[in-house]
């Protein structure tokens, strides 16, 4: 297990446990008493820790090393997973992947962004940062979900588009206005989770849904804390001020009306249990696809339209302007 | 940007005190260095007459240049507001103040409904100079109005992008315009309007990742940087110098995703052009010469 700083307390029980289980096995002792305590100890700590993390420590728990990722729930909680490759273009990126599966009887395409689980999965997945390629197929998928008249569910986690030359040569902001114009208008539903981190137009890039959900300890904005604190603070060094000042929290984005709903995830967050959490989202999942699915087709694309022309907060001046609408 | 605000103090200065102090007339351009003339620079529509340097200009300038004299600003009543109560090294809200008087504009954006060779048109022009043409709610907001006019009176749009991207202190909201105006777009599809996207030097960030990439036709100025991600963050990324020409819409024109490449001069008459054939069901039938050898 690996513990963020906030969660240090949490390491030594957790260590003091693991100890008393060793005593318990090794000596053949009955340490149930003591272990129990110990566990209750944890559970109370957790509920300290996770029930007041500032915005920065929830940017922290979506990085988790140990949290799952979108292959994870997949395997998790579907069957007959195919997984398909390439943009019948360029190549087949490894940061976003998606393909075809049955959530108990319910035909779906799944499509996410990827993070690798050690360094060398990690640099072949580029951090879950995806080139133009990537969203091209993604693309790909969701036209053919819509062909197939099947629901596509996507998960969002990703730092932020691929940066490079590549990315620029080919053209990642096209491809991710592309996909924009595309989700505004697939016919057949979109579900969108935000898994772990929602980064800027990578996020968004493959996250226009009928419905878009975060979990617990995600976060969603339109830059990440530490590049907005090089930015707007010149320096490094106010990545917490700028996740306050983002508002990038699931609560913050349920409170603006820019997300549907806030996915409860197990106590100490999906890395935790993440067996449980897949569960959950399982749950979740097939319950808003029913939800989707009962909608005609053109009232969905017209609420899915009304959903983002809706977002956006401004103010209407009395002065008359040189415009003659009412 | 110091020659421009050179000049629009020059404007300014020159309007106050009536009789205009010599050097005042002069720009220099930073490419070349020659200096010309206020006056001769507007004739040449702010493009350098010895390296056809295109400066950059506003909206008013593009309004200016592209409308057949008379047009009409837009949703001028609409405006910001800060939302997030963000504070950085400054309050939005002080950002927003000093922005409008140092720029005139109401927002990065501004709206006006006029004709170009008498095909009636709704031009949208970013101005630089407002929070770096970032996009927030407003601009999100303008935008899709000036869609709705285009659908009403079955007119082409013409976005002219300039931005730096996404405007930070509105954070997720100023996401969420990137999906609201594409969103939009797909309704000036459905209604069979043209829309035509001219991306002037710098188009980046979430604009270009939203509409500034989706025209009907992309059309791109000289020597314009067109990006994603800024070259300084991906020499940043790579850790080397860029190629040259790297993110230029030169390089983008040959990597095939950019139509045009229009000289600032002859803008008006090439979008008048692709007009007359995208949105030739709603112009009178057009007299042409026949080509032909019969
Ligand atoms: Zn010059």
């Amino acid at each position: 297990m690996v513990f963020l700083e906030f969660e240090k307390p949490l390491e030594k029980l957790y260590t003091q446990l693991e100890k008393l289980k060793q005593i318990a096995q090794d000596g053949d002792i009955d340490m149930s008493d003591k272990i129990r305590e110990v566990e209750q100890k944890i559970k109370k700590k957790q509920k300290e820790i996770y029930s007041s993390l500032t915005p920065w420590q929830r940017v922290q728990l979506s990085r988790h090393p140990q949290r799952p990722y979108t292959l994870y729930y997949i395997e998790k909680m579907t069957k007959y997973f195919v997984e398909l490759h390439g943009d019948r273009c360029m190549g087949d990126d490894k940061a976003i992947v998606g393909g075809l599966a049955y959530l108990d009887q319910q035909p779906i395409v799944c499509i996410g962004h990827q993070k690798g689980i050690n360094t060398k999965q990690r640099q072949l997945r580029n951090f879950g940062m995806a080139h133009p390629h990537g969203y091209r197929k993604a693309l790909r998928l969701m036209k053919m979900a819509e062909k197939f008249a099947i629901p596509v569910v996507v998960f969002v986690d990703t730092p932020g588009a691929a940066c490079g030359l590549e990315a620029e040569e080919f053209s990642v902001a096209q491809a991710i206005a592309r996909n924009l114009y595309e989700m505004a208008r697939l016919r057949t539903p979109i579900l969108v989770y935000i898994i772990g981190e929602g980064a800027s137009g990578g996020a968004i890039g493959i996250g226009v849904g009928d419905r878009v959900f975060m979990l617990e300890n995600t976060w969603y904005s339109v830059i990440s804390p530490e590049s907005c604190s090089s930015i707007l603070w010149r320096s490094w060094d106010h990545k917490e001020k700028a996740a306050e000042a983002l508002k990038l929290t699931p609560k913050d984005m349920l409170q603006f009306g820019l997300i549907d709903e806030i996915v409860k995830e197990p106590p100490g967050g999906a890395h935790y249990q993440p067996e449980a959490m897949a569960k959950s989202l399982k749950k979740h999942i097939k319950k808003h696809i029913k939800e989707l699915l009962e909608i005609p087709i053109d009232t969905l694309i017209q609420q899915r339209a009304e959903k983002y022309l809706n977002m956006g907060v401004y103010s209407i001046a009395d002065q008359p302007s040189s415009d003659k609408t009412p | 940007m110091n020659w421009f605000r050179r000049l629009k103090e020059g404007i300014q200065t020159a309007t106050r005190f009536k009789k205009p102090i010599p050097e005042d007339l002069w720009v220099k351009c930073p490419k070349c260095g020659d200096t010309v003339t206020r006056k001769k620079l507007e004739e040449y529509h702010h493009t350098c007459p010895k390296c056809n340097y295109h400066f950059r200009i506003g909206p008013k300038e593009y309004f200016r240049i592209f409308f057949d004299g008379h047009y009409t600003l837009l949703f001028e009543e609409i405006h910001p507001v800060d939302v997030l109560g963000f504070v950085d090294l400054k309050p939005y809200t002080q950002r927003l103040r000093e922005a409008r008087e140092k720029t005139s504009s109401t927002e990065a954006i501004t709206v006006a409904q006029g004709k170009i060779q008498k095909i009636p048109v709704v031009i949208a022009a970013m101005d630089f100079g407002f929070i770096g043409g970032s996009m927030g709610a407003v601009m999100g907001e303008r935008i899709c109005r000036a869609i709705d006019r285009c659908i009403e009176e079955r007119m082409p749009l013409i976005i002219v992008s300039k931005s730096g991207g996404a405007r930070m202190m509105e954070a997720a909201f100023s996401l969420m315009q990137m999906a609201k105006t594409t969103v939009k777009l797909t309704q000036l599809a459905d209604a069979g309007l043209p829309y035509i996207s001219y991306m002037t030097d710098p188009t980046t960030g979430g604009v270009t990742a939203s509409f500034a990439m989706l025209g009907d036709v992309n059309i791109a100025e000289p020597g314009a940087l067109i990006a994603f991600a800024g070259p300084r963050v991906v020499r940043e990324t790579i850790k080397r110098d860029l190629p040259e020409g790297f993110q230029t819409a030169e390089f983008l024109y040959e990597k095939g995703f950019i139509d045009v490449i229009v000289d600032r001069k002859e803008a008006k008459a090439t979008i008048a052009q692709i007009l007359q054939v995208l949105h030739h069901r709603h112009l009178p039938t057009r007299k042409t010469k026949s080509t032909s050898s019969d």
